[in-house]
């Protein structure tokens, strides 16, 4: 049941990462329900999804730290499913940053060489190296537990880059983090990213990170994965409700499908409001759906003003209940005359917007700006 | 107008202010008891040791203690078979502590009772069941005879062999438990971590994990090391002539012979034995390791300025390096044999060994007790193996005979006084402790602990001069104010660990509705920790109900308990009503432990 997007046909070996159908169940509760992803070299691809959703699991399956029930892991063209952790050659950043406590920062980095038994000489140049980058040179000779949380996380990051696995896997390596420094630490990651050239597969639950960070995002919900694609895919054009309500705000009305204009097609929504949206190819019901249009796209306007322009354009009718004013953005939420709410988003400070808290208002959005999805009834939730 | 009242009551009081008295008041019922049974009995003690008859100061107690050879040579043999026994239940219990703490909440509880059920089943039990299996007719004798492996008995009781296998048997409960404490703290992701930086799991446990758990390693080993020097009970029943260990001295200088000066001495010579390895110990690790359980790493590893320190953190970490590769070189050859593949789970080799090392030792520390059943219930009026027909008559015997019911009563008695007593100090005192910031707040908990740490042999003979003078030998009041002193820190530590896991916050939410102190202490914190509360009072009824060095001096005669007529019984011949009787004790501590940690894991719960 998932949404699967690039070609599955395609060699195992074109994709440094590639999981088919991995499933794994803890007794009654299935954590992963067949999980297809693949990822290109230099890719970094967000696993995002509420708790619970499969997302870690799926991580873990990568690593090696768990076995799944079926389903298998290709890592660079071989099969890994079930090989050892210490074999895959792929690196990790714990969401504790699994510092080793009893081990100086420079021991700490040089541990994935020594293991690898690299020569000494070659250990301290390369620990030396990655410090460099993560702009903590001095700190070699400490303890982690001497540094700030910033500063571990980036010794955990220097760590997993030191020996260039094939993969780096991050379980939500910011979110010990305060705000502003998880800010500054995801550009950083970004930047070494887009750098280095490295591959990283990332999990987290907050969608402003996905978004930021993400060349792809996979969003999972209750060990399905629900749509993969890029930040700009999930958030303009979101295939389940889910999808639409999970990255940023939405509004949902829910209708049937009564006509076709073109590339439009015409859902009747309560009380007989007709309404217009584009065409959409993956609806499993084609009759009963719900229209989603993000608040940015719905403009309040006095409910006597004409529409503007000679775009189509819906309309309904309702009483403005709540003005908010959130810094650069404005919320209106409008009560409809079915009891739904919607709500709008304007730039703070727009003067087309006059309406006065408890004034009867319309609220229209162009039709091309709403999406169709598959109705709340259908869905796998 | 009451709540005007109240708050008006409250804003004239406020003036005095937290700086007014001292903020370990709380404490002041446990210090006040133990300065009164504690400190100043055994002060008294080694001060007599000090004094000639006429009171005047003489060092010829400490010149007869060193005058022949015969005392040095019982402390270096205290010091070796302790040694032995700590080497042993180290080697044995780690890997049952490593797979404790490893494994799932609910394996973690069935495994842990059979760690439970030896560590709360009397020394005296264990040491009956010991002579069952390793006497000259006993069942280990019986078994190698039956397979042909030997002819004659084989010798391995009343000698070192079985002083060391009572001794590690007794001992290894605590240190695994110990461990446990140490190990459950080591973060579980570290492992993981380092397998996916390439260690295979022979490095990733020599290099991470080992030296994590080192801390509780040493912890365990000195507290089993202490225990072992204070032990009479299984080299008095196990071991021979040979066998013979300085609080066995003590026990005769007092009993036999009167002569407290001389045992005060001798008693000093344990005590600073003790002090020099505690000594040692902290000079190495640092004593918190053992009251916050958690490893304390670099408290003096930081700078590593120190030369010693320096050469022994190299060798160490050569050493584990070359244990891990060692390991590794194991498991590759084990995976040339049955290769490991890629579309298949490996089988978990390492982990199987590790369980079935877990199983035999857990089996040595759980079944020995069990071959009292049998016997109790034999026709013959001798323990022997295998046990001859089927009778109650041993326990008609002990039922109906009045002394063994007084001294069953008497100690029933005695262990719910004691630990009702032992609450109403101890947990005052594990409030101020866990939730207070106060002077001395170190030293006090020091001094709490003490009774823990000093040989109860010491304890004994204190209390036993003491009550000597004020008339309470013999006396049930003298016994539960000595079962106190060693319940005391049971119920400190367990309630302090219990309010360690309380959010606060609960009682502020609480006064910030409108409950005054107490009524948030009745209200909401001890319906909360009540679980913990009677785990405490359990364990503290459980280590006087089980108490005999104590017991061995201020009882006697028709004032006896259960363990003293036990071991003037065993002393004399071990018959199967010793075995009834065990068997009873082992049904009743099984019941006990599976109530408490019923209790303690609903505390945990709340």
């Amino acid at each position: 049941m998932n949404v699967v997007t690039g070609p599955i046909a395609a060699e195992p070996a074109t994709y440094k990462l590639q999981t088919r159908r991995l499933r794994k169940t803890y007794g009654p509760v299935v954590a992963l329900a067949g999980a297809d992803v693949e990822m290109l070299e230099g890719e970094f691809l967000t696993l995002l999804g509420p708790s619970g959703s499969g997302k870690t699991t799926l991580l873990l399956m990568v690593a090696g730290l768990i076995h799944p029930d079926s389903g298998e892991v290709w890592i660079d063209g071989r099969l890994a499913t079930y090989t050892p952790p210490f074999k895959r050659d792929v690196g990790m950043v714990f969401q504790n940053y699994a510092l080793f406590p009893h081990l100086t920062v420079g021991e700490n980095i040089a541990f994935p060489l020594r293991m690898r038994r690299m020569p000494e000489a070659t250990i301290l140049q390369e620990v030396r190296r990655v410090l460099e980058i993560v702009r903590l040179p001095h700190v070699e000779g400490r303890l982690p537990r001497a540094l700030s949380g910033g500063q571990q996380q980036r010794i955990a990051l220097a760590r997993c880059m030191v020996y260039k696995p094939s993969i780096i896997l991050m379980d939500e390596p910011l979110g010990a983090l305060d705000k502003k420094l998880r800010d500054q630490m995801q550009l950083e990651i970004k930047q070494l990213h887009i750098e280095l050239g490295i591959t990283v597969l990332y999990v987290t639950h907050d969608q402003e990170e996905a978004m930021i960070m993400s060349d792809r995002i996979c969003l999972m919900n209750d060990g399905h994965i629900q749509q993969i694609g890029t930040p700009d895919d999930l958030y303009f054009r979101p295939r389940t409700q889910f999808a639409a309500e999970f990255l940023g705000e939405s509004n949902i009305l829910t209708g049937e499908v009564t006509g076709v204009e073109g590339a439009s097609v015409v859902v009747t929504a309560a009380r007989g409001v007709k309404l217009r949206a584009p065409r959409s190819e993956s609806l499993r019901d084609p009759r009963r759906v719900a229209l989603m249009v993000r608040p940015e796209r719905v403009t309040i306007q006095d409910a006597k003003t004409a529409l503007p322009g000679s775009e189509p354009h819906n309309r309904l009718e309702g009483l403005l209940r709540q003005v908010i004013l959130v810094g650069g953005v404005t919320k209106y939420y409008v009560t409809l005359d079915d009891g739904q709410t919607i709500v709008a988003f304007a730039l703070t400070g727009d003067a087309k917007v006059v309406a006065a808290p408890g004034s009867r208002v319309s609220v229209t959005w162009p039709a091309a700006s709403g999406v169709l999805l598959s109705a709340p009834a259908m869905t796998e939730r | 107008m009451t709540s005007a009242g109240t708050a008006v009551d409250r804003m004239s009081a406020a003036p005095r202010g937290p700086s007014a008295r001292w903020k370990g008041w709380p404490l002041l019922p446990a210090l006040v008891f133990l300065l009164f049974l504690f400190v100043y009995p055994v002060g008294q003690l080694l001060w007599l040791s000090a004094i000639n008859k006429s009171g005047a100061l003489t060092g010829q107690h400490y010149a007869r203690l060193f005058s022949s050879s015969l005392y040095v040579d019982v402390l270096l043999i205290t010091v070796k078979i302790s040694a032995w026994t700590t080497a042993f239940a180290l080697l044995g219990g780690y890997p049952v502590a490593y797979l404790l703490a490893t494994s799932s909440a609910r394996w973690r509880t069935r495994l842990t009772f059979w760690v439970l059920l030896p560590f709360w089943t009397s020394f005296l039990v264990r040491a009956f069941a010991w002579m069952v299996l390793l006497g000259r007719n006993g069942a280990l004798n019986k078994l190698l005879e039956a397979t042909g492996l030997t002819t004659a008995p084989v010798a391995v009781i009343f000698n070192l062999t079985g002083v060391l296998i009572g001794m590690t048997h007794a001992l290894m409960p605590l240190g695994i438990l110990t461990m446990v404490s140490v190990m459950e703290h080591i973060d579980a992701s570290l492992p993981k971590a380092a397998a996916t930086l390439g260690a295979r799991g022979g490095q990733a446990f020599w290099r991470i994990y080992f030296p994590l758990s080192l801390p509780g390693v040493a912890a365990a080993g000195l507290l089993v090391f202490i225990s072992s020097m204070g032990f009479f009970i299984i080299p008095a029943l196990l071991g021979g002539r040979r066998e013979t260990m300085i609080t066995q001295i003590i026990i005769e200088q007092v009993q036999d012979l009167m002569n407290w000066a001389f045992a005060g001495a001798i008693s000093l010579l344990l005590l600073a034995t003790a002090l020099v390895v505690f000594y040692l110990y902290d000079r190495a690790l640092g004593m918190s390791t053992l009251a916050s359980g958690t490893p304390e790493l670099d408290r003096r590893g930081g700078g590593r300025e120190n030369l010693v320190a320096r050469v022994s953190a190299w060798a160490g970490r050569r050493l584990v390096a070359a244990f891990g590769w060692l390991c590794d070189r194991a498991a590759e050859l084990t995976e040339r044999l049955v290769p490991r593949r890629a579309e298949r789970p490996a089988r978990a080799w390492a982990r199987g060994v590790l369980v079935a090392a877990c199983v035999l030792v857990l089996a040595f520390l759980a079944l020995p007790a069990f071959f009292m059943v049998p016997v109790s219930f034999t026709t013959e009026g001798f323990i022997d193996w295998p046990p001859k027909g089927f009778s109650l008559k041993w326990y008609r015997a002990y039922l109906e005979s009045a002394q063994w019911m007084a001294a069953t009563v008497r100690s029933v008695v005695v262990g719910v006084v004691s630990a009702t007593l032992a609450m109403l100090i101890g947990v005052p005192a594990a409030f101020g402790l866990a939730r207070r910031d106060f002077m001395g707040k170190t030293g006090a908990l020091a001094l709490i602990l003490s009774p823990l740490i000093i040989p109860r042999m010491i304890i004994a003979v204190a209390l036993f001069y003491l009550y000597a003078r004020v008339g309470l030998v013999g006396s049930s009041l003298g016994l539960v104010l000595g079962h106190t002193v060693l319940a005391i820190p049971f119920v400190v530590v367990t309630v302090m660990a219990v309010l360690k896991n309380y959010d606060e916050r609960l009682d502020q939410a609480a006064s910030s509705l409108g409950a005054s102190r107490a009524r948030a202490l009745y209200h909401v914190t001890l319906p909360l920790i009540r679980g913990g509360l009677v785990a405490a009072f359990l364990f503290a009824f459980v280590t006087s109900f089980d108490e005999l060095t104590i017991a061995l001096f201020v009882t006697g005669g028709l004032t006896t308990t259960l363990p003293k007529q036990m071991w003037d019984d065993a002393l004399l011949k071990v018959t199967p009503t010793l075995a009834a009787v065990s068997t009873v004790l082992i049904v009743f501590v099984a019941i006990t432990i599976t109530l408490a940690e019923r209790f303690r894991r609903g505390a945990a719960r709340a």
